[in-house]
């Protein structure tokens, strides 16, 4: 008794194929539409707001102190924007990597195993070519870090496509893989004797490493984060290949039968989606922490996971979410300094604004105010 | 004679008076890596601050559940811009290189006191500074303890990681125990990381049907080892801090932090308006029983009078400054000498720092 | 006065490791089971499994019965569940991106909550002594098992028998595998799934209380140790069949004591990628069983479709 899958995807398909397909209708301005996408957003923050403001009214704390704190420190000053850009930086690499697989249909959430291995293999690239030029031990890292991450998400797309194994299970599995591998390797293989009471990996020299812009904090990352996004965009929105993954996506078997190739597509989308974290991973050794140690499995890729799905999987909104999130991680730490809340709150506010724009997701298109039809 | 005697302690009571006088309000800031009740190691530097914020003209600010990521170096940058800290104490080894190193470079006037770094002139900042305790001591009297108590002659160490750190504590405490009795053993099961209460229980239990009838352990939240040790009957030897509300009946003493003691001491220098970078404060500050900065736990019931004799005898030692943990020949537990005879390190010793052996009579591989 | 046990000590750890270690898993696997064989995953158990473990030790701290302690950890479960199931029945909504957002949030919940229960000691849960007929303290340490033990081994074969022989199993079924054929059947989908998924949630709360008030017995931050992310490929293990998911429970305990029990007699390398061989031999046997051709037997039709 095997369900079709066509019968079971048919709702969908028509939905589906209709956004893949290329615009086509009348240019008028949709004033509703555009209203309902920022009525809605600032109406999820509001809610969200509420909700933990009472939380934190009922442990006796002022909740209009602690907005007013908590916007100080990720908007608030120059200072408090570069923290919130940084902490953004590696939450777009990572949030590619289930946003691009999405587009055909997988859920991949293996973002923390491909940005561990990335930076593993940037950094033993790097070690073997640190005599040479600053600029080219940065080029060689980053390939290395994006192929490594690449073919680790490809490996989970070969699973699926040539055993029909769940991608998200595999990719899951394979973020524990991945953090032993790296546990194993700056402990016995990489280590550097001198790590003491830390096992790494030798260290990157100083001077090859990526270097903050001028006086701020703001490296490189963020500059290869929004240009990822940008490519993945135009990619997938403006390419033949894009179309393609469009088409898989909406409905394998039509794909199949207009004769793509499932395979290929498949492997390369999801090699693209792994370079990205992959990416990340070289950022994190390259401007961070010059080495390989335990440190680069910070929980960036399952911060990336929750981007991509409230990005609507639209790598460009990815920029915009990443850096809304770094601005709420940035601004942790003032509750406990400022407010003396246990550590623990702010991802008490974390999950209930996670859980509001998820929510808010089923909004869309539910309120007859907001539908151009009906003006 | 006298007259200069009272002459000269006019003269200090004049000028610690003036210190007094010139003490000015300093802001100290604590990270810590983990949830500050963690009942273990991140409890006793959050307890370390407590003490030292009751002092006057001290204002501290703290946060945890700092990673060891860019977070911390905001953590740091934040409590310096926005709280106006002028000390800071990042109290995970993981923060040292690069992070404090970093942002000790932009901050030159704000101190950087890190918990178990080994600072190196030159190489460091001048702003940077490390301190940490001598805890091995306190495990060396643990060793000794839980020897005495030990009719199996087996004893256990459940330790996180195979670091530096680490391994001094599991070599010192053999050492300890093999004083009392040369052929006992000391069996150490490597967790892999520093808070996994399952597998802890796990090494635990499997160390218990092995034999062992005493237990201490390495690693950060030391309570759901004292409790299995509790459960099975036997004894158990606690770290950090005093586990033994958890274990009334097995627990025999224990290895604990008193960072009160220590951030106290540092508190005095900066009101006193020394820094690091003139030298004011040394850049690397050790101490153990004698300084203060640790201690062990108050005997438990199942320890017996000749292990409290022998364990005192060695406190006093060690308080008065005689005790050399370190003696040669001391072989490692492959049968290779690693202290010749006749060579004495002292706790200062930085070659203790780099440790990478476990001692004769140790069962396990720092591999 | 006890003997070593030498190498018998490892079959002895691993076996007691299986059972002690097991029970957890066997807890948020047949939740997990049930939760699927409605057509949805609940990728956030991990945030059930700590928020009971925190609510089982609190309960049982404050009123001093372990087993009031059970209660609220199930009650827990049973409301995190709730909002999940709400949550990932909306259009549009991924249960894979609700299942994140619940770990974040009962993970969050969970540590705010159960600060001030870090340090004290709250009653635990009674342990049965079957293994008083060996003299050997190993032995009887080993078969001194929870009675949530038996209960989850209970619940696994009745989950079975509920499956295959129930109507309501049956309504579980249909609304996994053809959710629209359910519906003209007069079915509440959103019925079966929300009770389906509470009851899995349920579950795995009772998994987080055995945690914390039996084994290892405390209440500390890290105590799931990421044992409720697992889950859900400890399902596919056992091929959504809930006995199956018992004894796929019982491997992933016992390789959890194989590593501290190798150590233990001297046995020591490579305990990095010792640690994640669960993970690894899932992944193998997922390779080695699927096939690109077919579903895999068991799989609920309308699983990861957004159906």
């Amino acid at each position: 008794m095997e369900p079709d899958a066509a019968e079971t995807f048919a709702p969908e398909i028509a939905a589906v194929t209709m956004a893949a397909s290329p615009p086509s209708r009348r240019r008028t301005f949709r004033w509703r539409s555009k209203l309902e996408a920022v009525v809605i957003p600032v109406g999820v923050i509001l809610v969200s707001m509420i909700l933990f403001g009472v939380f934190v009214a009922l442990q006796g704390a002022d909740p209009i102190a602690v907005f007013a704190s908590m916007k100080k420190a990720s908007f608030g000053t120059w200072f408090s924007i570069q923290n919130t850009l940084v902490r953004a930086a590696p939450l777009m690499l990572c949030a590619l990597c289930t946003a691009i697989p999405l587009r055909l249909g997988l859920v991949v959430i293996g973002n923390e195993g491909a940005l561990v291995i990335g930076g593993l293999c940037a950094t033993a690239a790097g070690l073997q070519c640190q005599n040479a030029s600053a600029s080219t031990v940065h080029i060689v890292m980053a390939a290395t870090g994006m192929l490594g991450g690449g073919l680790w998400i490809m490996l989970v797309g070969i699973l699926k496509q040539y055993r029909g194994v769940n991608e998200t299970i595999s990719s899951l599995l394979m973020n524990y893989v991945a953090i032993a591998v790296l546990n194993q390797a700056v402990n016995t293989w990489m280590k550097d004797p001198d790590s003491l009471n830390k096992p790494s990996s030798y260290p990157i020299p100083d001077e090859k490493m990526l270097q903050p812009f001028g006086d701020t904090q703001i490296h490189w990352g963020l500059v290869f984060g929004i240009i990822y996004c940008f490519c993945a965009w135009f990619l997938i929105h403006k390419t033949t290949f894009g179309f393609q993954v469009r088409t898989i996506g909406a409905n394998i078997r039509v794909a199949r039968l207009a004769g793509l190739a499932v395979g290929p597509v498949t492997l390369i989308t999801c090699f693209l989606a792994g370079a990205a974290p992959g990416l990340a991973g070289m950022v994190e050794v390259a401007a961070i922490h010059g080495r390989a140690n335990e440190s680069l499995n910070a929980w960036y890729g399952y911060t990336g996971i929750l981007v991509a799905f409230l990005a609507r999987q639209n790598a460009l909104a990815c920029i915009f979410v990443s850096v809304i999130l770094g601005g709420l991680l940035a601004s942790g730490g003032i509750l406990q300094r400022a407010h003396h809340l246990p550590d623990a709150t702010i991802v008490v506010f974390q999950g209930i604004v996670f859980l509001t724009i998820l929510f808010s997701e089923s909004l869309y298109g539910r309120f007859k105010f907001f539908r151009e039809d009906t003006a | 004679m006298i007259k200069l005697r009272l002459l000269f302690t006019t003269l200090l009571a004049i000028i610690s008076l003036a210190a007094a006088a010139a003490a000015k309000d300093i802001t100290m800031g604590f990270i810590y890596v983990g949830p500050k009740d963690d009942y273990g190691y991140n409890q006793a530097h959050a307890a370390g601050k407590e003490g030292v914020s009751k002092l006057p003209g001290v204002k501290t600010v703290e946060e945890a559940q700092v990673p060891e990521t860019v977070a911390v170096q905001e953590t740091m940058r934040n409590m310096i811009e926005i709280d106006g800290a002028t000390v800071l104490f990042p109290t995970s080894f993981g923060y040292f290189d690069p992070h404090i190193l970093k942002v000790a470079k932009q901050y030159p006037k704000v101190q950087f006191l890190h918990c178990g770094g080994l600072y190196t002139p030159g190489k460091h900042p001048a702003n940077v500074g490390s301190y940490f305790g001598y805890i091995d001591e306190a495990q060396y009297i643990c060793g000794i303890v839980a020897a005495h108590t030990s009719k199996t002659g087996k004893l256990g160490f459940i330790a996180a990681k195979p670091i530096p750190q680490v391994l001094r504590n599991i070599n010192s405490f053999t050492l300890g125990a093999r004083t009392v009795k040369p052929t006992i053993t000391v069996q150490v099961i490597f967790t892999g990381d520093w808070a996994m209460p399952v597998k802890e229980a796990e090494s635990a239990n499997s160390l218990i049907d092995q034999g062992v009838d005493v237990l201490t352990c390495h690693v950060d939240s030391p309570k759901v080892i004292v409790q299995t040790a509790e459960k099975r009957g036997i004894y158990s030897c606690g770290y950090h801090a005093n586990q033994s509300s958890v274990a009334p009946k097995g627990y025999l003493t224990g290895a604990e932090w008193d960072w009160t003691s220590v951030y106290s001491m540092y508190a005095k220098l900066l009101q006193e308006g020394k820094k690091l970078n003139d030298g004011g404060i040394p850049h690397l500050v050790r101490g153990g029983i004698k300084e203060g900065f640790v201690k062990v736990s108050p005997y438990g019931p199942a320890v017996s009078d000749a292990a409290k004799k022998d364990a005192d005898a060695a406190l006093a030692q060690f308080k008065n400054g005689t005790m050399v943990i370190y003696k040669g020949e001391i072989k490692d537990n492959t049968g290779k000498v690693v202290i010749p005879a006749g060579t004495e390190l002292k706790q200062q010793d930085p070659v203790l720092e780099q440790m990478n052996y476990l001692v004769e009579g140790v069962v396990g591989s720092v591999k | 006065m006890s003997a070593s046990l030498g190498f018998w000590e490892i079959p002895i750890a691993v076996l007691a490791g299986a059972i002690r270690g097991g029970t957890p898993f066997l807890f948020v696997s047949t939740g997990e089971c049930l939760t699927e064989k409605s057509g949805k995953i609940n990728l956030g158990l991990e945030g059930v499994l700590l928020m009971g473990a925190m609510s089982a030790y609190a309960i049982s701290y404050k009123t001093g019965s372990p087993w009031c302690g059970l209660l609220a950890a199930g009650g827990a479960g049973l409301i995190l569940g709730f909002i999940h199931a709400w949550l990932s029945q909306q259009p549009k909504v991924n249960d894979i991106a609700a299942g994140i957002a619940m770990i974040i949030f009962g993970s969050g919940l969970a540590f705010f909550l159960g600060k001030p229960y870090i340090q004290p000691l709250a009653p635990q849960l009674p342990g049965l002594n079957l293994g008083g007929w060996s003299s050997i303290p190993a032995i009887q340490s080993a078969l001194k098992i929870c009675p949530l033990f038996f209960v989850g081994v209970a619940i696994a074969f009745a989950m079975n028998w509920f499956f295959r022989s129930t109507r309501w199993g049956l309504f579980v079924r249909a609304v996994g595998d053809k959710p629209d054929a359910a519906r003209a059947m007069g079915i509440s989908v959103w019925g079966v799934r929300t009770l389906s998924i509470m009851a899995g949630s349920c579950l795995a709360g009772f998994g987080g209380a055995y945690l914390s008030l039996f084994y290892p017995g405390s209440w500390t931050e890290r105590v799931s140790g990421g044992q409720g992310m697992i889950a859900v490929a400890l399902v596919i293990f056992g091929r959504w069949n809930p006995v199956q998911c018992l004894w796929a429970s019982l491997l992933f305990g016992g390789a959890q004591a194989l590593g501290p029990a190798l150590q233990s007699i001297g046995v020591s390398s490579y305990y990095y990628l010792f640690n994640a061989s669960p993970y690894i031999l899932t992944l193998l046997v997922m390779i080695a069983t699927c096939s690109d051709k077919k579903q895999l037997a068991g799989q609920p039709g309308a699983l990861g479709t957004g159906l």
